[in-house]
């Protein structure tokens, strides 16, 4: 991804950390508690450093395809490192974060991708 | 639809159904899979679940013009398209004109990490679009079951794929979803529980070394079904299903005749011949020139204009034109003409099946008059016997239905005499049989021919003797010996033996001609003699008469001198003489 012609030593100004992709299906208790959710860990752990996209797949139902979906709600961590996909509620907080590679402060546990 | 609902509905409104376009199954579930609705196909591995759900929907588009929609868990597009190129469904052109979608549902366990609840609505979005951006009549839903790998959470899924199905049948597409069989349930993952309609099982089974696909309908709800196993296979077209007959025994008959191509044995026939879509059964042991007979018939029907269609599991068609030949049957211009094709294959080449839709899709192709298979023993090699006879029975239903006639040969056993399944299994099936055999005397082997029945004819009850000569098969007269009916050099001996009789018969009869030849002469000669006799008697009696005779004029006269001498006894010159 780093443009080798890019001039500017330090990338981090135009693009933040993580991109997180969260698609949902309408207004479904599901997906209305993944927002909160994802919405709660973001501001807790990333503060600043993400971007989140909210897509409703029934407004663009070209995207299940594109993006293979099938259980949503449906997140998808795009930066940095591997994409992840991470299907549900996002209720459990440890798993996100832990798929996210962000260390949960409380918690010892820090898992090593 | 409009018009398959309004065509499935004369009397009471009955359910709707979708033709598949699959050879042959659509006979079986008497019209199709039910319209709108869910079905099953489960099976094995290697059974064609995937092909025939495929060609289920290119079927529908290219016959019934409804688009459809593919949605595979395990192939990918590309693959699936590369996998039935083969079978001449071009994929990527379906979907470039907007009749077919192919979706590639990806699940990968490892890649999807459960954080809470959810559902598999993202499924029926991309259904959705997908059947609506085309307006898709079909649905095939390729081995749904991957997504229980990638799920752990078996609850919703269960859950969400009976939502599944429904919505599927409320939005009113014909769906076909595939299954891989499990340990005694129909599928591996219960699936049976959730499709409810129809329920087709695939097989794929090996018996002798020999595998054989078959196809049953598990259940069909609202609707009759065939309920057998039924053959199917997988050829070069897509998938062939094999009714066991669609016959009722309602085919028209032909009052034509087609000759046997012998003259001789025709006239065996009360009417010159075979009915023209018979079928004819020639059995015999090996080497009395079954296939020489058959040949004969071949070229008969060819030389009349006709088309003839051989199947021959024995040799190649360059040894059969050849050794043809040396018996006076050409059938080389024949073929060269196109009147004539002979297949030759190995019975063990293909199952029963294969050999069974080769022939239905050569037979619909070439359009013969007449075909003529040989032998049908021979595929018992294929087979077990109650397979191949219910193969035949499909054959010659199948060939009756389309008034052709057909001659099998068959291979009996020489020696025990113990007739395979040709006779018990086929020759009820059949119209006419015809029995050739050896027929050993004294140091040689002679051939007999005879005919067993002929269903609606007249026909002879004499064991013919033929030979093979260079101009073709010849019958030979009946010669009736002391003991029956002789051939070969007891027929020789025995026409021998009649001419020497005849000569002594003859000569006999000149003898005697002779001996009364020679007694009428002596007949003649006593009569010569007797007649000299008498006529020297005769001549002696008249001599001594007429000297008696002469005696009396002298006397008279010398009395009428004596009379004039003497006066008085004057008037009675003659007629006094006597008085006197």
């Amino acid at each position: 991804m780093e443009p080798f012609t890019d001039p500017t030593p330090f990338p981090e100004p135009a693009e933040p950390e993580y991109l997180l992709h969260l698609y949902i299906t309408g207004a479904t208790p599901n997906s209305t508690r993944a927002v909160r959710n994802i919405k709660d860990i973001c501001e807790q752990y990333l503060k600043g450093r993400y971007e989140l996209l909210i897509v409703d797949v029934y407004q663009q139902p070209e995207l299940a395809q594109q993006e293979d979906l099938i259980g949503v709600p449906m997140l998808i961590k795009r930066r940095p490192g591997l994409v992840r996909r991470l299907v549900g509620d996002l209720t459990d907080h440890g798993r996100v974060l832990k798929a996210l590679g962000v260390m949960p402060p409380a918690n010892g546990q820090n898992g090593h991708e | 639809m409009q018009e398959l609902t309004s065509l499935a509905a004369p009397v009471l409104p009955q359910l709707a159904k979708s033709p598949t376009g699959i050879e042959g199954l659509d006979e079986i579930t008497e019209g199709g899979l039910p319209l709108g609705r869910p079905t099953l196909i489960c099976g094995s591995a290697g059974c064609g679940k995937t092909l025939m759900g495929v060609e289920f929907l290119v079927r529908g588009i290219q016959n019934y013009n409804e688009p459809g929609v593919l949605m595979a868990f395990e192939e990918t597009g590309a693959e699936l398209a590369a996998n039935v190129a083969s079978l001449g469904f071009d994929l990527n052109d379906l979907q470039a004109r907007q009749l077919l979608r192919l979706d590639h549902v990806h699940v990968d366990r490892s890649e999807i990490e459960e954080t809470g609840e959810y559902d598999l609505d993202g499924l029926f979005i991309r259904l959705g679009y997908a059947i609506d951006s085309i307006g898709a009549r079909r649905v095939v839903l390729d081995t749904i079951e991957a997504l229980f790998s990638g799920f752990p959470n078996q609850g919703v899924l269960r859950s969400e794929i009976r939502r599944l199905f429904r919505w599927l049948k409320d939005k009113g597409v014909t769906t076909v979803i595939t299954a891989e069989r499990g340990e005694g349930t129909l599928t591996r993952q219960g699936l049976e529980e959730y499709v409810s309609d129809c329920v087709i099982l695939l097989d794929n089974r090996v018996i002798d070394q020999i595998t054989t696909r078959r196809l049953r309908v598990v259940k069909y709800r609202g609707s009759t079904h065939g309920t057998n196993e039924y053959p199917y296979i997988i050829t070069e077209d897509g998938i062939a299903v094999v009714p066991v007959t669609s016959l009722r025994l309602e085919h028209s008959v032909s009052d034509q005749i087609d000759s046997t191509g012998i003259p001789a044995l025709d006239e065996m026939f009360g009417r010159r011949g075979f009915y023209h879509g018979s079928s004819v059964l020639l059995t015999g042991t090996a080497g009395t020139a079954k296939t020489t007979l058959a040949a004969a018939f071949a070229q008969q029907v060819c030389k009349q204009g006709h088309r003839c269609l051989m199947f021959i599991f024995e040799e190649s068609p360059q040894q059969l034109i050849r050794n043809m030949k040396s018996v006076g049957i050409d059938l080389a211009p024949l073929v060269a003409q196109g009147l004539l094709r002979i297949e030759a294959s190995r019975p063990t080449l293909n199952g029963l099946e294969r050999h069974l839709v080769t022939i239905h899709r050569e037979v619909r192709e070439f359009q013969p008059h007449a075909v003529v298979i040989d032998p049908i023993s021979n595929l018992i090699s294929v087979g077990n016997i109650n397979e191949v006879r219910s193969m035949l029975t499909r054959l010659i239903d199948y060939l009756k239905v389309n008034n052709i006639t057909a001659l099998f040969t068959a291979l009996v056993n020489t020696r025990t005499n113990q007739n395979e399944m040709t006779e018990e299994g086929v020759s009820s099936l059949v119209d006419t049989w015809i029995s050739v055999r050896d027929l050993e005397g004294i140091g040689e082997r002679n051939r007999g021919l005879s005919i067993l029945k002929s269903r609606g004819m007249a026909h002879s009850n004499q064991v013919r003797e033929f030979i093979v000569t260079e101009q073709g098969i010849e019958l030979l007269d009946v010669v009736v010996g002391p003991t029956g009916i002789v051939t070969g050099a007891s027929r020789l001996t025995q026409q021998l033996q009649e001419h020497a009789q005849h000569l002594a018969t003859r000569q006999e009869v000149e003898r005697r001609d002779r001996e009364l030849e020679r007694r009428r002469r002596v007949l003649e000669a006593n009569i010569a003699n007797l007649r000299t006799d008498f006529e020297s008697v005769e001549e002696e009696l008249r001599q001594i008469n007429s000297e008696a005779e002469t005696r009396q004029q002298t006397l008279l006269s010398d009395n009428r001198r004596i009379a004039t001498a003497t006066p008085p006894a004057a008037q009675a010159p003659a007629a006094t003489p006597g008085e006197e």
